[in-house]
């Protein structure tokens, strides 16, 4: 069989099982379309967390971009786990306690304001709609390579598939979808490092065999005349892998897709054990990938430089039609050469220009594995990207149906009109998420990093300042969050070399992906000095603030 | 005060220095000890490797697993001690 056949069997296959899954859960009331009623056991919670977090930034990106930047790679890794300490000490209890349907909704009735709410409901969009937009373009590499279409029909491809059953099935459906998508996703990981740890140490665990293929590395990297792999701050400065650090955690605490799921448990005491599970699935991925990232790398140094191009492998020829691998033979001797610096760069040596974005889809051809593993990596890229454009859609469809619409636009609105709202805006988001997946503004993993930036700057200080302290007041709460995403979306947006204004970083130099920690500051400063100046919330918010520290009488969510 | 009242206190207390312990071990694994020690634990290798780059790609996920873990089962604690759960 060929590996077409097995990728179309194997994308055919877990896309029926995703469907099936969605039809069987359809639902038709609104509150089943948000939070299925509340009936989901932490274990599958906490697997339906997992997800909907890991996207195509931690499946098809992220370990290639470590491979690409070595020790400070650590940045991806520790900031998109360290997070969910974040969230499960510091906000999930509380946030199931006080027992709101969206984060939109807590930031309204904690700050006892519908300017509060719509303006959390207008960060939430754009969050979500940045890391949406990330996940086209992944879902896009895949489709386009291994059907062998165009990018742009790559993305339009991935865009039906989310729309479909998104719209269709509604959280109930995306709740136990995900449960799937999350086994083919870590089946998809696991399956070829496992091979390649074999083939490479003899050793079957992946976590256990990296750290002494890292030594091998090394040498094989400093023979090129690059830095070794594990000396850390070769790539960025310490103080911006630190800061992006930062911004990734608090990020992932202010997600509002990854909050909403802590509210489908039917106990504050489920929300803790929902954050357990959650944090175990997604570790199984994330003690992985730094080991992908190193074998890929090696594999990728030992089969193809110093060789001959005349004798490239096959996967190589492939790769190369796609423009996202390209070699130039700058010294015209037939052999490809792979030194420091830029392929464009003509000062430079380095003849290859390999897509960091491509390492993992990449990776087991590179090793030379089984055709049916490569389709298996293939189906679990497109549930990465999937399962989280759904849930993330879903935060679109509630922010501007139940917080913008229903809220502000028209109070007395029916269920219908309100579905119907949402369904719209879930339609009209895919679209233009499209569009920015055909134009990418940077790798997949670090536009991913960009709404995790905006999250931080915009969530984090008014939930976590909501939650701890009794005095934060609207016009605090308010202020602190337009400050915050204003400040980050307008770095990025000056910085970020893909988006075309491509400003120096402006501000002590830092990248785009770790500003969002500076936006963060600025927030709590801006929140709490503000809060100090102006009246204190009324004395039953102030109640409402101490009762969410006790577990008892959490009830169900309520939706209003 | 209130017998009741005192109780919540003596919660809200217990959940604010748990808090505090775990949120400075997370700390420590996610910046101190790889980004700011890390070049210096280098030098020693485990797993075949340099003990920092393996602490800042895979040590630390396990230390905020553990965290998480040690959270949700002291919180469960406090919760009957004090009488607060569901």
């Amino acid at each position: 069989m060929t590996l077409q056949i097995w990728i179309l069997l194997a994308v055919f296959l877990t896309f029926g099982l995703y469907v099936g899954i969605a039809l069987w859960a359809r639902v038709s009331t609104t509150k089943g379309f948000y939070v299925a009623g509340q009936g989901v056991p932490p274990f599958f919670n906490g697997m339906a967390t997992a997800g909907d977090w890991m996207s195509a930034a931690s499946f098809i990106s992220m370990s290639g971009l470590i491979a690409f930047l070595g020790f400070d790679g650590a940045m991806y890794l520790l900031g998109w786990t360290g997070g969910y300490v974040l969230l499960a000490v510091l906000l999930a209890p509380y946030l199931r306690k006080f027992g709101r349907f969206t984060v939109p909704a807590f930031i309204g009735d904690r700050y006892y304001s519908s300017t509060a709410r719509v303006v959390a409901a207008v960060c939430a969009v754009a969050v979500s709609f940045t890391y949406v937009a990330g996940q086209m373009r992944g879902a896009g590499i895949v489709f386009s390579r291994f059907l062998e279409i165009p990018i742009g029909w790559g993305v339009v491809a991935g865009m039906t598939m989310v729309a479909f059953y998104a719209v269709l099935g509604g959280m109930k459906g995306i709740t136990y979808t995900q449960v799937a998508q999350y086994a083919v996703l870590i089946t998809a990981f696991i399956i070829p490092a496992v091979g390649i740890s074999l083939e490479l140490t003899g050793g079957a665990l992946p976590q256990v065999a990296f750290p002494q293929v890292a030594t091998q590395l090394n040498l094989v990297m400093e023979d090129l005349g690059f830095g070794a792999y594990t000396s850390p701050f070769t790539n960025l400065s310490r103080l911006d892998v630190m800061l992006i650090t930062m911004a990734l955690m608090c990020g992932t605490a202010g997600l509002p897709h990854v909050i909403i799921r802590f509210y489908t448990t039917r106990t504050v005491r489920g929300a803790r054990w929902t954050g357990v599970f959650a944090l175990f699935f997604i570790a199984l991925l994330y003690t992985t990938a730094p080991a992908v990232a190193v074998f890929a790398k090696f594999n990728l140094l030992d089969t193809v430089v110093g060789e001959r191009y005349e004798d490239r492998p096959e996967w190589f020829r492939t790769w190369e039609d796609t423009g996202l691998l390209e070699f130039q033979d700058k010294n015209a001797d037939g052999i490809i050469d792979f030194a420091p610096g830029a392929m464009r760069d003509p000062a430079s040596a380095n003849e290859l220009y390999v897509d960091p974005d491509i390492m993992v889809l990449a990776n087991p051809e590179i090793a030379n594995l089984p055709d049916w593993v490569i389709a298996i990596v293939v189906a679990g890229g497109l549930a990465a990207a999937l399962s989280t454009a759904s849930g993330l859609l879903l935060v679109i469809a509630s922010s501007l149906s139940h917080d913008i619409f229903k809220t502000y636009v028209r109070p007395n609105a029916s269920e219908r009109e309100e579905l119907l709202v949402a369904r719209g805006a879930m339609l009209g988001a895919v679209a233009l998420a499209g569009i920015l997946g055909v134009f990418p503004p940077a790798f997949v993993g670090e536009v991913v990093a960009f709404a995790f930036g905006l999250a931080a700057a915009s969530f984090f200080p008014a939930i976590v300042l909501g939650i701890f302290d009794p005095r934060t007041t609207r016009e605090g709460a308010i202020t602190g969050m337009l400050a915050g995403i204003t400040f980050t979306a307008f770095y990025i947006i000056t910085v970020a070399p893909g988006i075309g204004i491509g400003w120096d970083p402006w501000f002590f130099g830092i990248s785009p992906q770790g500003i969002g920690t500076v936006g963060m500051l600025l927030s709590f400063v801006l929140t709490f000095v503000v809060s100090r100046l102006t009246p204190p919330p009324p004395p039953d918010i102030q109640e409402l603030v101490q009762r969410i520290r006790y577990p008892r009488g959490s009830g169900a969510a309520i939706d209003h | 005060m209130e017998p009741e009242q005192k109780a919540r206190d003596g919660y809200w207390k217990g959940n604010l220095i748990l808090i505090v312990v775990l949120l400075s071990i997370w700390f420590a694994f996610g910046f101190v000890i790889p980004y700011l020690l890390g070049p210096w634990l280098n030098q020693f290798t485990f797993l075949g490797g340099p003990l920092g780059f393996w602490i800042a790609q895979n040590g630390s996920i396990y230390v905020f697993w553990i965290l998480i873990l040690v959270y949700a089962l002291q919180m469960n604690r406090l919760d009957q001690r004090f009488d607060v759960g569901e």
